[in-house]
């Protein structure tokens, strides 16, 4: 409230007023000196500090980088994989928090075969809690179609939270940006990083399925799944970005599910008529060497897949999975 | 307890019912999703949804005769359901109290006292009923462009809930975005504002179902009214009157809204709710004048020919007005369409949009499908947009009729328009670059996009062969960039038919798995041509069904490369593009 005072004012007044008056001012230039840009921006700034993923890999034991299990029934030739492997301890540590990585691109039933299946991913859980006395295991993918819609129809959602995973869906913030130092195409692209930003391990879940511009998608195209943005424009390059994938993302393990194969129409598929029963099942530490496996499973060679031997060429991993000395058995 | 207090319990009631209805519209389910939930269940209600479908269609879609139970009442009560259900009256209700606070006797005697412009609502109405009843086949629903249910689940579900869900994607995981929520929302906020002008604005001069509620609450067998003609004139029963309609003098049944503030703030206990008329007289018919409802019966049945001047439903029809599966012909579409939002709410990939002007006015926020916004295009293995359509404009189709399997085998698939190549843009059409995302991702099954391999000479692609060190040719040029050939789609072709894949370049030499044969060629005649391997995309016109995940997929991310327009849609006999099926 202001005094009414002959229109006159008093020293005192004044002078507090001069000395707030002031304040302001210098509270202004000094905001200024604080914010002061002498250069402008740049035409373009690429991220300070990429978001690196961390190196999910174990060591390597002789004869235990990969097993091949035939079998019909994923719950038990899942289990004999691992088994072969030296079993479920040797990649989960009680304590660890680990993260499923499944196929969950497409909003299709589980029948079709164009994503992970349901089944297996909630014994891959299951196993994580029971055997390796898993912390936490997350289940998570950046799909194609619409994210909720692709783990409600194909059944991952619920299999996984009903085996006590919890599922992450890909929100916007979830995102940051990387840079694959010796990489080509993935440069300052945005990454699906947070639900693996705290996992101690990383599990991948692929079916083999039949891919008509890379040839076939499987445990490496999978990790196509991590990136974000407008991805598909990797598209041009489809053998170097999935080559680049595999050098980014060092699993603990991956399992190739070619029980059910998608020989045709892929990766969508879309009838059970794509789908062939090749009742083999592939887990491995090693993505490149279940993948050259899994192209047999296709009618393809190795040579047929240039990012098999890119990949391999970058240290990620062997083609003659032979040289590997794959663990065996066949679950009648 | 006192009977205002009722009231208000009903009105937060409805209310919390509504927004709840908005917020489980999701497909999913969990407890807050979709399950089973009513969600349509206000649209029911609102007879003039009923009114307006009856008028356009000549029948009455069986879940709108939940209206009736409305109509029932209204008779008997009177304007019950503006002031104790509508969720839109009782946002008006709440906001024009909050406005009206602290303010002087006879300032809200005058805010709340009849006027003339309270008629206007009358002229909505009939205009909009005049517009359905078009005695040809022409008629159209308009009705849903100020309906208050429509108004407010396509201001909540279309503009406030996703701005509510931005921060946290707590319902929305990809975010939720419709083209044109601005205006949506810009109306919205107006006529919410403008209770602070005169309350419950809305209601009292525009709302065309309060007009309805108005014409049939003549009847009512119990009204408000005084019970003894004179009293001590205090005015306070129209202190916080909702209606407008002046409890102290000639009382206006029609304006009446029901909110019992008079009978709550008579000192006197002279107000009653009674089945006796008025001691004091009353006002049973609305306020309009013979010229007024002559004018606006006009300008409804002209309003046919005037909305339709650009031939929209004609030859000038707009082709990218590409409608949900399930919806009927346009025609027909449009005498159905309350352009409540619900599919556009519902659809969990976001594709489904409010059209805007272009595709004609009446088109105004019906359900367009824009694959560049949302998650994906319309997915295949979905039908839920039918499922809450309230007037069914969108029949709830089963996925079986959609994707034209068992009993609808013969009539095949739903086809909501063809995707169209635009060779002019597309990657390995105009720019000889591998793609076919949009073949990857098209959902059927065989595809419906197919491809042939064609080998394309790159620019400046012709080299001078030097020298043959083991698979590595080296080449005169040196100015290649290391790698570019590597990525497994560039291939090498010496003069005649012999090619091979290159696997790695430097920048004077091409490393190719090379046999005697091809060496002993291209010593013969030192050219060698690079070329890229391309998968070049058609679209198969017998199989497509326009789901547009291919454009949404495109990377070509502006204008995209595929683009889904209407043409051979299967519900417009008069749109397809075979000879047969």
């Amino acid at each position: 409230m202001i005094e009414a005072n002959g229109g006159k004012i008093g020293r005192r007044k004044l002078l507090m007023r001069v000395g707030k008056a002031g304040a302001a001012i210098g509270a202004c230039g000094l905001a200024s000196y604080l914010l002061y840009d002498p250069t402008g921006p740049e035409a373009r700034s690429e991220t300070k500090e990429p978001a690196i993923l961390p190196d999910f890999s174990i060591p390597r034991e002789a004869g235990q980088t990969i097993s091949i299990v035939q079998g019909q029934d994923r719950v038990k030739t899942i289990y004999k994989a691992i088994e072969l492997l030296g079993g479920i301890e040797r990649f989960v540590k009680p304590g660890d928090v680990v993260a499923i990585k499944p196929n969950v691109a497409f909003a299709s039933p589980p029948i079709l075969g164009a994503t992970a299946n349901p089944q297996l991913v909630a014994e891959v859980v299951r196993l994580c809690y029971s055997g390796g006395k898993a912390k936490k295991v997350i289940v998570t993918d950046n799909p194609i179609n619409d994210p909720t819609s692709c783990f409600t129809l194909s059944g991952v959602g619920k299999a996984a939270s009903e085996a006590g995973a919890e599922v992450v869906l890909p929100k916007p913030h979830l995102f940051r940006r990387t840079t694959l130092a010796e990489g080509r195409l993935i440069r300052d692209w945005p990454v699906f990083f947070g639900p693996f930003e705290k996992a101690d391990k990383l599990i991948g879940i692929a079916p083999v399925k039949n891919h008509h511009r890379a040839g076939a998608s499987m445990s490496m195209k999978n990790w196509y799944g991590l990136l974000g943005g407008r991805r598909n424009i990797f598209h041009q390059d489809i053998n170097t970005i999935i080559a680049e994938l595999s050098m980014m993302v060092k699993p603990t393990l991956v399992i190739l599910d070619g029980t059910e194969v998608m020989m045709t129409n892929g990766p969508t598929g879309g009838s059970v008529s794509d789908l062939r029963r090749a009742n083999t099942l592939i887990a491995s530490t090693d993505c490149v060497a279940a993948d050259s496996y899994g192209s047999t499973l296709l009618d393809l060679k190795v040579s047929d897949l240039p990012y098999l031997a890119q990949a391999e060429k970058a240290g990620a991993g062997a083609t003659d999975y032979e040289s590997l000395k794959p663990a065996r058995a066949t679950i009648s | 307890m006192k009977i205002v207090t009722t009231r208000r319990i009903s009105q937060v009631f409805f209310f919390s019912l509504f927004v709840w209805f908005c917020i489980v519209a999701t497909v999913g389910s969990k407890l807050w999703q979709l399950r089973g939930w009513p969600v349509d269940w206000f649209f029911q209600l609102d007879p003039l949804v009923a009114v307006g479908t009856v008028l356009t269609t000549h029948t009455l879609y069986w879940p709108l005769l939940w209206a009736l139970l409305t109509v029932a009442l209204t008779i008997i009560f009177g304007r019950f359901f503006c002031g104790w259900v509508c969720p839109f009256g009782s946002l008006h209700h709440f906001v024009g109290f909050l406005g009206r606070r602290g303010k002087k006797l006879a300032h809200k005697v005058e805010l709340n006292r009849y006027r003339k412009a309270q008629r206007v609502k009358y002229y909505v109405l009939v205009a909009f009923l005049a517009l359905a009843a078009f005695p040809s086949a022409a008629a159209t629903l308009q009705v849903g462009i100020l309906d208050p249910i429509a108004v407010i689940t396509r201001s909540f579900n279309l503009v406030l809930l996703p701005i509510v869900d931005s921060p946290t994607s707590f319902i929305f995981v990809s975010g939720r975005f419709y083209e044109g929520g601005w205006l949506i929302f810009a109306i919205f906020l107006a006529v919410v504002l403008l209770n602070l002008a005169i309350p419950r604005f809305y209601c009292r001069f525009i709302c065309p179902l309060g007009a309805l509620f108005g014409i049939i609450d003549r009847f009512a067998i119990w009204r408000i009214g005084k019970k003894q003609r004179e009293c001590v004139n205090c005015k306070l029963c129209q202190r916080d009157c909702e209606g407008g309609c002046e409890p102290a003098g000639n009382i206006r049944i029609s304006e009446c809204v029901l909110c019992f503030n008079c009978l709550d703030s008579c000192k006197h206990d002279v107000i009653a709710y009674q089945t006796k008329t008025s001691a004091a007289g009353e006002v049973t018919n609305p306020d309009i004048s013979r010229r007024g409802f002559a004018l606006s019966l006009a300008s409804g049945l002209f309003g046919v020919g005037a909305i339709r001047l650009s031939n929209k439903l004609g030859s000038n029809w707009y082709y990218k007005v590409v409608r949900p599966p399930g919806s009927l012909p346009e025609e027909e579409f449009l005498k159905r369409c309350v352009k409540c939002g619900q599919c556009m709410r519902v659809c969990p990939t976001n594709v489904i949009q409010p059209a805007g002007f272009e595709g004609g006015l009446e088109n105004l926020w019906t359900p367009v499908l824009n694959n560049r916004i949302g998650s994906s295009g319309c997915q295949l293995n979905c039908v839920a947009c039918g499922q809450v359509c309230p007037t069914s404009a969108i029949r709830p189709i089963t996925l079986a009729e959609k994707l034209g399997v068992n009993e609808f085998a013969e009539a095949g698939p739903i086809k909501m328009g063809t995707a169209f190549f635009d060779r002019s843009r597309c990657l390995p059409w105009a720019m000889d670059k591998p793609c076919i995302v949009c073949e990857e991702n098209c959902p059927l099954s065989p595809k419906a996009i197919f491809t042939r391999e064609e080998f394309s000479t790159v620019r400046d692609g012709i080299f001078t062969a030097k020298e043959f060190r083991g698979d590595t040719i080296e080449i005169v040029e040196n100015n290649l960039k290391p790698a570019k050939f590597a990525g497994g789609d560039y291939y090498c072709v010496v003069e005649g038919s012999f090619r091979r894949k290159i696997e790695a370049n430097s920048e004077n030499s091409l490393t190719i798995s090379a046999d005697e044969q091809f060496r002993n060629l291209a010593a013969k005649s030192g050219k060698i041509e690079v070329q890229v391997r391309l998968q070049r995309p058609y679209v198969d016109i017998e199989r497509c069904i326009g789901c547009g995940i291919c454009e949404h997929e495109c990377p070509v991310s502006g204008k995209k490369a595929i683009r889904v327009s209407a043409e051979g849609e299967t519900r417009s006999a008069n749109r397809r593009l075979l000879l047969e099926r």
